[in-house]
């Protein structure tokens, strides 16, 4: 089985966002940059296929050559190859096109995707990358085993849980629950040192004009004072006339 | 190997004393590779889920915990990062080992002493110094983490004094095999350990002798209890019983009277990555503090807000950076100086031995200065916490009493400063550094006329490294005037010897930082205006540091004209042209760090 596991390049939660050029660009300054952790919960398991059944992993990124340390970070847990397509990723339709090509010229079996990435949260990707390769897709898929040719899934819905048997190719759209946070691997140090000797393969990117543009960012409002009020009426009062909520 | 260029011109230890350093000849923080990097977010990973959110449990003394911690450290590879990959470890350069040193050790004390007596003093020493098979039994197994190294030196009567161990070693009739017996103490690790390295006195020998002792309680060795201790609490230190061991002759280390030298070069090691581990404990005293700092609201304004918080936040900050920049300097001048070895033919063994050794002198003075740094910083720590500090559901608390062993073990403060300026003479007289005849170019400028110039400093950081050249001559003339007073008697004027440790500490730590930020300046890297600001801080408490122990070393041995005329000579070498803005630098450094909300450089 060809898997491939999409890894979104994104900051860390716990980094500052700041925006420049008039809040029109985010400013990676200072940032530190991840694996999506969507995505790595998709990778994670990824490996499983790759120790229990054999599988071979290959990794994909849409973006530029900042990039690529967290390539090899996904080398360094375990993937056998990296792709990078040399293109911004500007707009989720444009990345799935790109992604698209890289399935069809690579013949996956199955394309694992974070189902958003924790940056932008357009959640978009996975099921625009099925809908291209005309391949079947799961989302919010927390649980994937797969038999020959035969996969079953299991994805959240609206409180429950539905498990779908389905054939590969098989796009999907990962989260928590594919593997538990606490199954996340730590590159060890022979990884890192191996991860140097694998490929990581530039590719030129194909014609795909984002179809939406990002005119301005707006971080939400800071967070005021705790006021303390003393009667129920001054309460309404604020609730209504300050905080226009009710 | 990590090493991608060797600079054939690299200073011998020692000669940072007399020669300038350009900034670009220098390694820093910021030149480590992609690799590197990777290896520092994995063990900073690694902390953050394994050690750091059990911190209580290894408060408690739990020694499970530790080796637990410990086998998983091994499955990571984080065990044998120095050691060559023909005995399964990762050959990693000499700069890699000190970063894994440095990340690993900033949760628990507990773990950067098992961590540091596993890979350094109890691996290391067979790697360097075992004979192949000895190599091939043990090293892959330690490696690992299969096994587990201790180190037995310390005896109740043989601490300081290494070399006068009552422990012996008998040849047994049939020359098979040495009986050892004896007591040890303070020995780390040895709850858990598999294989220790034992120093045992043959006959009358001068000097004690190195075995290789497989843990066998049949084979009359006994543990004594846990000890008692102030802090690294999950650390396992209990003495250990010999009594009648039977050790192969095959397992003696290196040759008979050869274990003093083992012993003292694998402190040398243990020495500098000693001030490695002492790093990243600084980082996560500053970040907790600064969080709690920004978080804490007194008289209306968060307490990161007032001056004396950010005085307290700006040093710590400061001493850190410090730190980093002359340990990482050091560590790459002992890896290319192995390589430079290796390149000439000596084995990896013989070249890693002299290339430490080459820098003994910078190794004592990183051991003292980051080990008091820790002490400081956790010490602030608490005071910023306040009450909240001295209790022990914040992390301060185990960060102080964690602190206080690094300024002991390794050789204490007061030996390393006293060796690192015994070294320095012996060097001085056989030849390696050349200090005669800068002492007397020195005592020459004493008797002439200053220049009255106004030199122009308006290059960043020039009046900085005017300033460390001129701390320099303060150290050639009050420790080339005391060399010529007493010669060999020096060592006996222990005082003495520990004042002009500490000026030679200074100036070692303020240059590395001065030519850190220099190199970024000039690389325009980020935070290049933050270093300035710390190096020009640091720079300043040094010239006081400097002035007072050389006052004090000036009278204490000479009198009457030659006294005036070099406390005339000190005024002069520690008198800046512009005295900095303490207050604003203080201000600026500490604004950035709260701002990132941790340490940010």
């Amino acid at each position: 089985m060809k898997i491939l596991v999409c890894i979104s390049h994104v900051p860390d939660t716990t980094s500052k966002i700041n925006f420049t050029d008039g809040d029109t660009k985010f400013d990676t300054n200072g940032v530190q940059f991840v694996i999506n952790p969507n995505d790595e919960f998709g990778l994670t398991r990824a490996m499983w296929f790759k120790e229990k059944q054999g599988a071979s992993v290959h990794v994909v990124n849409v973006g530029g050559p900042e990039t690529e340390p967290t390539l090899r970070k996904a080398l360094a847990i375990g993937a056998d190859e990296a792709i990078r397509v040399n293109t911004p990723a500007t707009d989720g339709y444009s990345v799935a096109k790109q992604l698209a090509n890289v399935v069809k010229e690579g013949g996956y079996d199955l394309v694992i995707g974070g189902r958003e990435s924790i940056d932008y949260n357009g959640g978009m990707v996975p099921g625009m990358v099925a809908k291209m390769l005309d391949a079947n897709f799961v989302n919010t898929c927390i649980n994937l085993e797969v038999e020959g040719d035969s996969a079953t899934a299991i994805r959240e819905i609206d409180g429950g849980k539905e498990t779908i048997k389905t054939k590969l190719p098989l796009v999907v759209g990962g989260q928590k629950g594919l593997v538990e946070e606490s199954d996340l691997r730590i590159p060890n140090m022979r990884g890192i040192m191996q991860a140097r000797s694998k490929p990581l393969h530039v590719k030129e990117p194909v014609d795909a004009n984002a179809e939406t543009n990002t005119n301005s960012f707006e971080k939400p409002a800071p967070k005021g004072d705790v006021k303390l009020v003393d009667s129920v009426d001054e309460l309404v009062n604020l609730l209504h006339n300050e905080a226009k909520v009710i | 190997m990590s090493t991608e260029t060797i600079n054939k011109e690299i200073l011998r230890g020692g000669q940072f004393l007399v020669k300038e350093t350009p900034c670009e000849d220098i390694f820093t923080p910021e030149d480590f590779s992609e690799e590197q990097k990777m290896m520092k977010e994995s063990v900073k990973e690694f902390v953050d889920r394994e050690i750091w959110p059990h911190k209580e449990r290894f408060e408690a003394k739990d020694y499970k915990l530790t080796e637990e911690v410990m086998r998983k450290a091994g499955e990571l590879g984080l065990l044998g990062i120095a050691v060559p990959e023909k005995y399964d470890g990762l050959g990693m350069g000499f700069v890699t080992t000190m970063l894994v040193c440095d990340y690993i050790s900033g949760a628990t004390g507990s773990i950067a002493t098992a961590f540091g007596a596993h890979t350094g003093i109890g691996t290391m020493p067979i790697t360097l110094y075992g004979t192949e098979e000895q190599r091939q039994k043990y090293v892959p197994k330690l490696a690992t983490g299969e096994w587990f190294g201790a180190y037995c030196l310390t005896e109740p009567g043989a601490g300081s004094d290494a070399n006068s161990g009552k422990t012996k070693a008998v040849l047994s009739d049939d020359g098979k095999y040495y009986s050892l017996s004896g007591q040890k103490m303070w020995i780390s690790n040895a709850g858990f350990c598999d294989v220790m390295i034992v120093f045992a006195r043959i006959e009358d020998d001068k000097n004690i002798t190195g075995f290789i002792v497989e843990n066998d309680p049949e084979n009359g060795i006994s543990m004594g209890e846990e000890e008692k201790k102030l802090g690294i609490h999950s650390s396992s230190t209990r003495q250990v019983f010999f009594n009648e061991t039977k050790v192969p002759v095959e397992n003696m280390l290196a040759g008979r009277g050869e274990g003093f030298k083992i012993a003292m070069n694998a402190l040398n090691v243990g020495r500098i990555k000693l001030a490695a581990a002492c790093l990243d404990a600084q980082r996560r005293v500053i970040w907790k503090a600064t969080e709690y700092a920004n978080d804490r609201v007194q008289f209306k304004t968060p307490i990161a807000k007032f001056g004396a918080i950010k005085s307290k936040l700006a040093e710590m900050a400061t001493n850190v950076f410090v730190g980093e920049s002359a340990s990482y300097r050091a560590a790459k001048n002992i890896e290319d100086r192995i390589s430079i070895r290796e390149s000439q033919g000596n084995s990896h063994q013989e070249a890693e031995l002299k290339g430490v050794e080459e820098y003994a002198i910078e190794c004592s003075i990183l051991k003292v200065a980051v080990s008091e740094d820790i002490q400081n910083c956790s010490d602030e720590g608490i005071q910023i916490f306040g009450g909240m500090g001295f209790s022990a559901d914040t992390p301060m608390e185990a960060a102080w009493r964690d602190a206080r062993i690094s300024r002991i073990y390794e050789g204490t403060n007061e030996i390393n400063r006293m060796l690192a300026v015994g070294m320095l003479v012996k060097k001085a007289m056989k030849g390696h550094v050349d200090l005669l005849n800068p002492a007397q170019e020195v005592a020459k400028e004493l008797m002439g006329i200053p220049s009255f110039d106004t030199p122009d400093f308006s290059e960043t950081l020039s009046e900085e490294k005017a300033m460390v050249a001129k701390l320099k001559k303060v150290f050639l003339m009050v420790a080339g005037s005391a060399v010529q007073k007493f010669g060999p008697d020096l060592e006996q004027h222990q005082q003495l010897l520990l004042a002009s440790a500490d000026i030679l500490i200074e100036i070692y730590m303020a240059e590395s930082a001065i030519l850190r930020a220099e190199k970024t300046s000039k690389n325009n890297g980020a935070n290049a205006e933050y270093q300035v600001a710390m190096a020009k801080l640091y720079l300043y408490h040094a010239v006081d540091i400097v002035t007072q122990k050389a006052k004090e070393g000036i009278v204490s041995f000479a009198e009457g004209d030659e006294q005036k005329m070099m406390l005339v000579g000190l005024k002069r070498f520690t008198k800046y042209q512009n005295m900095p803005n303490v207050v604003a630098l203080r201000n600026k450094i500490a604004e950035k760090v709260t701002a990132e909300n941790t340490y940010p450089f």
